[in-house]
């Protein structure tokens, strides 16, 4: 199998990744009547906030810190104090999220230490406030992201008496998906807690009177009881053990794991079906059903179309996996599968699911898009699929671009794309397929002018 | 200071920053102060102010010297056009580990610029300077100096550590480097007015969707030549012709008024504040420009156009104004100067504004909108959305103006909206842009969608009614 892995780079041309409180963010924008504060400089919050908001077309409050030249000499504890004064002043959140930036850690600031001081010194007892360590020279936002979730469960959680719900640990993924996620839940009559739940605070509908903080999210209530939970399934393939929630659980609280790919394409959300009622013992209902004949009626009318496709899939490495199991699901290779995050193991993941593929898969991690669009050329790659950052890959080399994952900056509706679930995945491969036609079709007639009619002449 | 907007929720130290025309004197409302934590501010930082700035810099190579996020966020997000050479929508970042954080990222800086400058042959390198830089460190002036020798090109630091203030800052930052940049090298000091043509160089534009194309062909069509923009569409070569103009003209003021200064000392450039946003604003500053050259041929050509561009435009102004008279704007955007001209714009088209409020205004800038404001309009300084939904609400605002952080909460709260901000990718500036500001204006506030989504329809949901009426 071919490999490329760039080890020590000097530089990023074109960044496939993002920073790690940027991913933090997000877990905390899922939790009910939560408020998060980011501990560094200004410009910090207003870029995610910017990022997060023309991805979701929502408005993203999120606080800073505001650190200034003097803060940075003397500390910054001052600041957080206050911002958390005037954040619990104007939004009056039930929990409140702290995260580090560069300049935070680098200047030895401890986040946990500063919010107990403040939690004592305002008589707040117990009040939920998770401090996580978010450098951005730390890791990517992927692994921002899995480390809130991470602390958020370590912070909350309790020993709980068993309740028999299950937990559901959720990645990066669309406020649409996650709403299927729970309408597979309940037509599996599932009792479940679902972290973290961005379907209604990040896709929230008008609705009159505004509030400061969106409604919906996870419960901190429910956080707390996950120890009770009679088993804990996380789409968490690519998640380092000491980032995972799954683990923290089982390992702490005896709470058994499930870590599942996402539920995209057949096979995974067979998994993910097929998992709930061996916890269950319920049977699969026929709402189900029809659906998983629907979509594969949709990948058999749709085979030899997609045969055509030689796709670089790129993204979280979640997404990567669960994009990548489609293709090869579907016959449609996939010629190039990338990720800004450097410790995924996403070859050794997909090695067994590829095996049976005519040909080989390019891995490449820690990938910039100039990496990306150079094996995009060099792999003959006719489709791509990811985030909109992609965007150059169809104006400099060509290749359609379907947008999936996070962020959408140039198309609306990021936060209103399907594609888990069986009827999600017919969507999502529906846009593939689509996306292949048309090139097809706005190419053909010049294309075969151009590679026959010269010959016929001659 | 009296408290003219009192409210429980509003932070105590943010009431010296929020004023409201009428009730009190003015003058006292505090800006160009670092942000208050905690007050979910609007403003981005230093390196976000000078990466703006120096963006449409088109055949340089933008290297941010730091951990990925800063230059993640700020790739290609600009709507600036070139003419030539493509290099500057590329986002490079010496994408800084925790090690190079511990052990310093000099020699990784090094190496970033010695593969970038083979793989990409440019003369000219900017180096952004972030937070972890500032704080660990890292001697950009020595690599950047050894870099440039080393290629014999120009590699110019960029001291825009986010923390050192906030994104005016950062414009000065880049101003600085342009500075640094233009200095004509030992013993060739340009001799002015070589050219006979009026030539000037124009501050303060970025070309965002051709805008600086359109206001240099309404120049050159008068007989003034665009010697440089700054900094929009320029490039490497041109940039280094700026000593030679007779006059600056500056349009973003916020960002360009310390390089106009510096011109001035060192080059004896005068310098004139203009704006091209909207009719009264562009014929103004047409006139003022042709004036300066003391010309009457010059004068003449500039009413000639004014005339002939005014007239082909006039309907279609008039047909937005008399649909849009008497709705009421609320105003929150970048600089003073935008402000200042968008209160005057939206006269033009019928529009009072109840509430304006900028991210990083001068002084002086409010005390002008201060100066032109209606009896009643609030008025205010970095403002954060808490602010921008209460006094949106309060004033009955139809419709907002800002960038895309706030454009969410707008729609969210009914409230239509108009982008503009960098992203945007039609032009706001001269006569197309006035008709394409009045008809975005049009599209958004006499939008069908209001009818079901601005108070909530008045449809089902009017009266009570919280359910689907029954089919």
């Amino acid at each position: 199998m071919p490999r490329e892995k760039a080890h020590y780079r000097n530089v990023n041309e074109n960044p496939c990744h993002m920073c790690m409180p940027m991913g933090a963010i997000l877990p905390f924008k899922g939790i009910e009547d939560a408020m998060v504060i980011i501990h560094g400089s200004q410009g910090c919050s207003t870029y995610m906030r910017r990022h997060i908001a023309e991805h979701f077309n929502e408005p993203v409050d999120v606080g800073s810190s505001s650190l200034n030249e003097k803060g940075t000499i003397y500390g910054g504890a001052r600041n957080l104090f206050q911002a958390l004064d005037n954040i619990r002043r104007v939004y009056k959140p039930g929990l409140i999220g702290v995260l580090t930036t560069c300049l935070a850690e680098t200047i030895g600031e401890d986040v946990g230490g500063i919010t107990r001081d403040y939690l004592k010194q305002n008589d707040l007892g117990e009040y939920p406030l998770v401090a996580v360590a978010t450098p951005g020279y730390g890791g990517t936002h992927s692994e921002g992201y899995w480390m809130a979730v991470h602390r958020i469960v370590i912070a909350l959680t309790r020993p709980a008496e068993k309740h028999g719900g299950i937990n559901i640990i959720v990645p990066n993924l669309s406020p649409a998906d996650i709403r299927e996620i729970k309408r597979i839940l309940e037509l599996l009559e599932v009792r479940y807690t679902l972290l973290p739940d961005i379907s209604e605070t990040l896709d929230r509908p008008i609705a009159r009177p505004y509030t400061k903080i969106p409604p919906g999210g996870t419960a901190v209530e429910d956080i707390r009881r996950m120890a009770g939970a009679a088993a804990t399934i996380q789409f968490g393939l690519t998640v380092a053990e000491n980032l995972s929630p799954g683990h923290y659980l089982q390992s702490e609280f005896g709470v058994p794991l499930h870590n599942l790919p996402v539920p995209m394409g057949v096979e995974a959300t067979d998994m993910f079906v097929s998992q709930l009622l061996t916890i269950t013992g319920g049977s699969l209902p026929r709402t189900l059903e029809l659906e998983r004949g629907r979509l594969l009626d949709c990948m058999v009318d749709s085979h030899k179309y997609n045969a055509q496709g030689r796709g670089a899939l790129f993204g979280d490495p979640e997404l990567v996996y669960a994009m990548t199991r489609i293709c090869a699901e579907n016959g449609l290779h996939p010629a190039v599968a990338a990720t800004g995050s450097g410790s995924a193991g996403l070859e050794k993941l997909l090695a067994p699911v590829l095996a049976d593929c005519p040909e080989a898969t390019l891995f490449l991690e820690q990938a910039d898009f100039m990496g990306i669009r150079k094996a995009c050329r060099e792999t003959g790659v006719n489709i791509a699929v990811g985030h909109s950052d992609g965007k150059y890959l169809t104006e400099k080399e060509g290749i359609p671009l379907v947008r999936m994952g996070f962020p959408i900056h140039d198309h609306v509706g990021g936060q209103r794309l399907l594609s888990v679930g069986y009827t999600g995945t017919a969507m999502f491969l529906d846009r593939i397929t689509n996306t292949l036609l048309e090139h097809k079709h706005k190419n053909y007639r010049v294309s075969m002018y151009r590679k026959y009619y010269r010959c016929a002449g001659s | 200071m009296s408290t003219a907007v009192p409210n429980e929720n509003l932070i105590t130290e943010r009431q010296a920053s929020i004023l409201v025309k009428g009730r009190q004197r003015k003058n006292q409302l505090k800006c160009d102060a670092d942000s208050i934590a905690g007050c979910v501010s609007q403003r981005a930082c230093v390196y976000c102010g000078a990466r703006v700035v120096l963006n449409p810099v088109t055949d340089a190579i933008h290297l941010v010297h730091g951990p990925i996020g800063c230059s993640s966020y700020t790739w290609d997000i600009r709507g600036s056009l070139s003419s030539g050479s493509e290099l500057y929508r590329n986002s490079f970042s010496t994408d800084l580990q925790e090690n190079d954080v511990i052990f310093g990222g000099e020699k990784k800086l090094a190496r970033a610029i010695d593969e970038l400058v083979e793989k990409y042959p440019s003369e000219l390198v900017f180096v952004y300077s972030t937070c972890v830089v500032g704080v660990i460190g890292d001697d950009l002036e020595a690599v950047c100096r050894a870099a440039a020798k080393k290629h014999g090109i120009r590699v110019i630091p960029v001291q825009s550590s986010g923390f050192i203030g906030n994104k005016s800052a950062g414009y000065q930052a880049a101003c600085d480097a342009l500075l640094r940049l233009i200095e004509p090298p030992e013993g060739a000091r340009p001799v002015r007015r070589l050219n006979p043509a009026p030539s000037i160089n124009y501050l303060g534009d970025f070309n965002l969707a051709g805008e600086a194309w359109i206001i240099r062909d309404y120049l050159t069509q008068i007989g003034v030549e665009v010697n440089v923009v700054f900094t929009g569409d320029s490039n490497y070569r041109d940039l280094q012709k700026a000593p030679r103009a007779a006059l600056n003209i500056m349009q973003c003021a916020g960002s360009m008024a310390y390089l106009a200064r510096r011109m001035e000392e060192l080059y004896g450039i005068p310098s004139m504040q203009v704006s091209f946003l909207g009719l009264q604003d562009t014929a103004n500053s047409l006139r003022a420009i042709a004036s300066f050259f003391k010309d009457p041929e010059l004068l003449r050509r500039a009413d000639e156009l004014i005339d002939r561009e005014s007239a082909a435009v006039k309907p279609q102004i008039e047909y937005y104004r008399s649909r849009l008279q008497g709705k009421k704007a609320a105003v929150y955007v970048g600089g003073g100067f935008k402000a200042i001209s968008l209160i005057k714009q939206f006269r033009e088209i019928g529009i009072d504004v109840v509430m304006v409020g900028t991210q990083t205004g001068r002084e002086e800038d409010y005390r002008t909108l201060h100066d032109i404001s209606d009896d009643g309009t609030v008025i205010l300084d970095d403002a954060n959305p808490a602010e921008l939904e209460r006094f949106m609400t309060e004033k009955g605002a139809h419709l907002q103006v800002g960038g895309v952080k706030e454009r969410p909460l707008a729609y969210k709260l009914g409230v239509a909206f108009i982008d503009h901000n960098h992203d945007r990718k039609h032009p706001l500036s001269g006569y197309p842009g006035a008709v394409n500001f009045a008809r975005e204006v049009y599209t958004t506030v006499c939008s069908p969608v209001w009818k079901y989504a601005g108070a909530m329809g008045g449809g089902i949901y009017a009266a009570g009614k919280s359910a689907l009426p029954e089919r």
